[in-house]
């Protein structure tokens, strides 16, 4: 494995734990109008997330700086491209995070109702957006030997991006779900539970919808039939799809959230494993394809960032998971009575 | 309007709008870490109170800080790809580090500092506000480094059509990054302080809650005099710096055309830039400017004539900028140094509280017109010497930009007044005891 195939993995991998991580956040905040069915269950809702929200987003920030740091040319031309699209989630995700911290600080029906809107708006737009971009990126873009994007924001709405942004909800939904049966009681954990087994068929039609699809959108399939072992991403995907279906029905839900963690990890990898070497293909021409080879920095850069993330990205998921474990338990009525909590 | 005017508009209110909110996120961590280490210390509760208090206002600002600063990282290629392209090598790897290392620490410590008071001990607590104030200072760090690579780039070569990384400890060691790294901070510091002392001004001038007040007055008084006095002397030494490497916008920001020796500091003037000449100038102190640029009073100052009109920042702004940068920073020095020998006698002070009350925006105005100093003197430069911005910018239509500056000016400007209500009501509120 070379330098840039090394770092190939390492930005898939990066995007694949923001979206395991954010996505529940990202769930839940779509789920809130729904499951939430008075203020109080809805700040419930709000404290399963609220410790650990943050540290999910930065992700995000950080995938996004990796692809700036190792692959910069497929960042400028990423970013550029999509820049409509770039643009709506970022303020959705200022809204968001804005929405969490404010919404309890004023005792008053109409802030908290604007604050409500916001979470919603702000984790649905980025869940669906971030499908349609990762689908049109498997599907490859209008990109020009200049690196140039001949499209507009609406090319990006044909059926396998929306297909893609379909996905990428479900998976959300269904994560958030399973979240929340692990953090909340009573009714609030029944409906979060019976949620989960509801999503769950339109999770299986859709993603198999999506495999299939992906058969005649894109190209990514020709890399596993050149090394067929590589099925072995979509069959373990497709068998944690079923396992979690068995773990929420016998209220297993550290392993239900486990292997729905695996679903999406499983599904980002999909694309990117297809991709290979491909970060950005083009449709205009394979040659003007933005790959891990022309689009990466120069080797001492990659040397250095490589030793960057070795020390910090496991002390990372140390201390995060640390994190989770300090506030593992339910949310309860007791908590939402101290002050600190949103 | 074009689109490099567009983009440049809309970066900037981004980052300026963030700036409002960081510098008091780099020091009010650090005075909350002395309030809960006090409290976790002795055990006496008017520091947890002090701790609350402050500490509800800090995440508010907190937060704003954090989501405005999630458009700057993406910026950078949205609008800015060719320049993105041209430098990534090197300013990229700079914002990766900072992500790894800073954003992941403070963003997931704060959740632990918000929601983790029943689950760690009083110095357990106190420690990851410690952690919080070490993870943002952090990210001043590597933001700086990277911005002082654009001000002075090193430690790099050309090749393959882009800059590439040649000398890593070269671009973070650089002695322009450590200059302006400390000025920055400490810039910081007295935004902090005069929030702090203007804030408790507002209760003492009420009589409320104060024995609270006035210990939170010392804390911001202690801070904002060492740090008015030494942002002046290193603001000096990051000053010859930048006289040394960046000549073009020495002379932008003192409007001084014709290269002389012995040169004057004007006053004030209105430059004529099309003329190459001021309109009016007044307050001519001779060899200042020599001395102030170069430590000699005989040292030659180059005139904004002497550079290449496509070379030359815009003067005016520079001019104004600079000015109202180092005028409010002598003020900061005379208001603490009042506050010091008044220290024990506030109550009886109520027009210097009234002062300190209405000075807490003031040191915002010397921040952020520093930092448009720091850049619009380094026009037409993106990269000194290197890129122009008007080379830098992604192939975007206008409209895609101006709709989204709109957007930009109209959610910031929202989310700018709900915080700002927000702080206000939390700090004018009296505190639980």
């Amino acid at each position: 494995m070379d330098l840039q195939g090394i770092w190939f993995f390492i930005w898939g991998l990066l995007w694949a734990i923001f979206f395991v991580t954010d996505g529940f956040d990202f769930g839940i905040g779509i789920l809130y109008p729904f499951l939430g069915k008075n203020d109080f269950e809805k700040r419930i809702m709000i404290n399963s997330v609220g410790p650990l929200w943050n540290g999910n987003e930065v992700w995000l920030i950080t995938a996004g700086g990796v692809t700036f740091a190792a692959f910069p040319l497929a960042y400028s031309i990423m970013f550029s491209s999509l820049y409509s699209g770039l643009m709506l989630i970022l303020f959705a995700l200022i809204l968001r995070g804005v929405a969490f911290e404010f919404r309890g600080k004023v005792d008053n029906k109409s802030w908290r109702n604007i604050w409500d809107i916001s979470i919603f708006a702000g984790s649905l737009l980025p869940a669906v957006l971030f499908g349609i971009t990762f689908a049109n990126i498997f599907r490859g873009l209008p990109i020009d030997k200049s690196g140039v994007f001949h499209g507009s924001f609406f090319n990006l709405l044909s059926f396998y991006g929306i297909l893609g942004g379909l996905l990428f909800l479900l998976l959300f939904l269904f994560h958030g779900s399973v979240w929340l049966s692990i953090k909340t009681g009573g009714e609030l954990h029944d409906r979060s539970k019976a949620t989960a087994l509801m999503l769950w068929p339109f999770l299986l039609i859709t993603a198999l919808f999506f495999l299939g699809a992906s058969w005649f959108f894109t190209k990514l399939y020709d890399n596993y039939l050149a090394n067929p072992i590589l099925f072995l991403d979509i069959l373990l995907t497709v068998a944690a799809l079923f396992a979690s279906r068995f773990f929420i029905k016998n209220s297993d839900f550290f392993k239900a959230w486990f292997t729905s963690s695996i679903i999406i990890l499983g599904s980002v990898f999909f694309g990117i494993i297809g991709l290979y070497p491909n970060m950005l293909p083009s449709n205009i021409s394979p040659e003007f394809s933005v790959t891990a080879y022309n689009a990466s920095s120069s080797p001492l850069t990659l040397k250095i960032m490589l030793v960057v993330v070795i020390i910090f990205i496991p002390a990372v998921i140390a201390y995060q998971a640390w994190a989770y474990f300090l506030f593992r338990g339910k949310v309860t009525k007791e908590d939402l009575a101290y002050e600190e909590s949103y | 309007m074009d689109i490099v005017m567009l983009s440049r508009l809309q970066f900037a209110t981004a980052t300026m709008f963030h700036f409002l909110f960081v510098p008091l996120t780099l020091g009010l961590s650090i005075m909350i870490a002395i309030m809960e280490t006090r409290y976790a210390g002795t055990g006496d509760k008017i520091y947890l109170s002090m701790t609350k208090f402050w500490g509800k206002i800090f995440l508010i600002n907190f937060g704003l800080g954090i989501v405005t600063g999630i458009t700057l990282e993406f910026q950078f290629g949205t609008n800015w790809s060719r320049y993105s392209a041209f430098v990534g090598d090197i300013f990229g790897s700079l914002l990766a580090i900072e992500a790894s290392a800073a954003f992941f620490l403070e963003s997931t410590l704060i959740g632990i500092w918000i929601f983790g008071w029943r689950k760690l001990s009083p110095k357990a607590h106190a420690a990851v506000m410690w952690l919080i104030a070490g993870a943002s200072t952090l990210s001043a760090v590597w933001i700086i480094i990277a911005n002082s690579w654009m001000q002075h780039p090193v430690g790099y070569v050309l090749r393959n059509g882009r800059a590439e990384l040649s000398d890593f400890p070269a671009v973070i060691f650089q002695k322009f990054a450590i200059l302006q790294f400390f000025h920055t901070i400490s810039a910081a510091y007295i935004v902090s302080a005069f929030f702090i002392m203007g804030v408790s001004a507002y209760h003492l001038l009420k009589k409320q809650s104060v024995q609270f007040f006035t210990r939170s007055f010392r804390i911001g008084l202690i801070f904002g005099l060492i740090f008015s006095i030494f942002t002046a002397v290193e603001g000096d030494m990051h000053g010859v710096h930048v006289s040394e490497v960046q000549p073009a916008k020495l002379a932008a920001m003192e409007s001084h055309w014709e290269t002389t020796t012995r040169a004057p500091l004007t006053l004030f003037a209105i430059p004529d830039e099309k003329n190459e000449r001021n309109f009016i100038e007044f307050g001519a102190i001779p060899g200042l400017l020599s001395f102030l640029g170069y430590h000699d009073i005989n040292a030659e100052v180059k005139g904004i004539k002497d550079f290449p009109r496509e070379e030359r920042p815009q003067v005016l702004i520079p001019f104004l900028s600079f000015r109202a940068m180092v005028g409010l920073g002598t003020l900061f020095i005379l208001l603490t140094i009042i506050g010091w020998l008044r220290r024990n006698r506030l109550l009886e002070s109520p027009l210097y509280l009234k002062l300190m009350l209405l000075s807490i925006p003031l040191p915002y105005v010397a921040i952020e017109a520093g930092w448009v100093l720091a850049e619009m003197g380094r026009q037409p430069w993106i990269v000194h010497g290197l890129m122009k911005t008007s080379d830098a910018v992604s192939p975007l239509a206008p409209s895609q930009v101006f709709v989204s500056l709109i957007a930009f000016i109209l959610i910031y400007g929202l989310l700018g007044i709900a915080g700002f209500y927000l702080i206000i009501k939390n700090a004018k509120k009296n505190p639980v005891l």
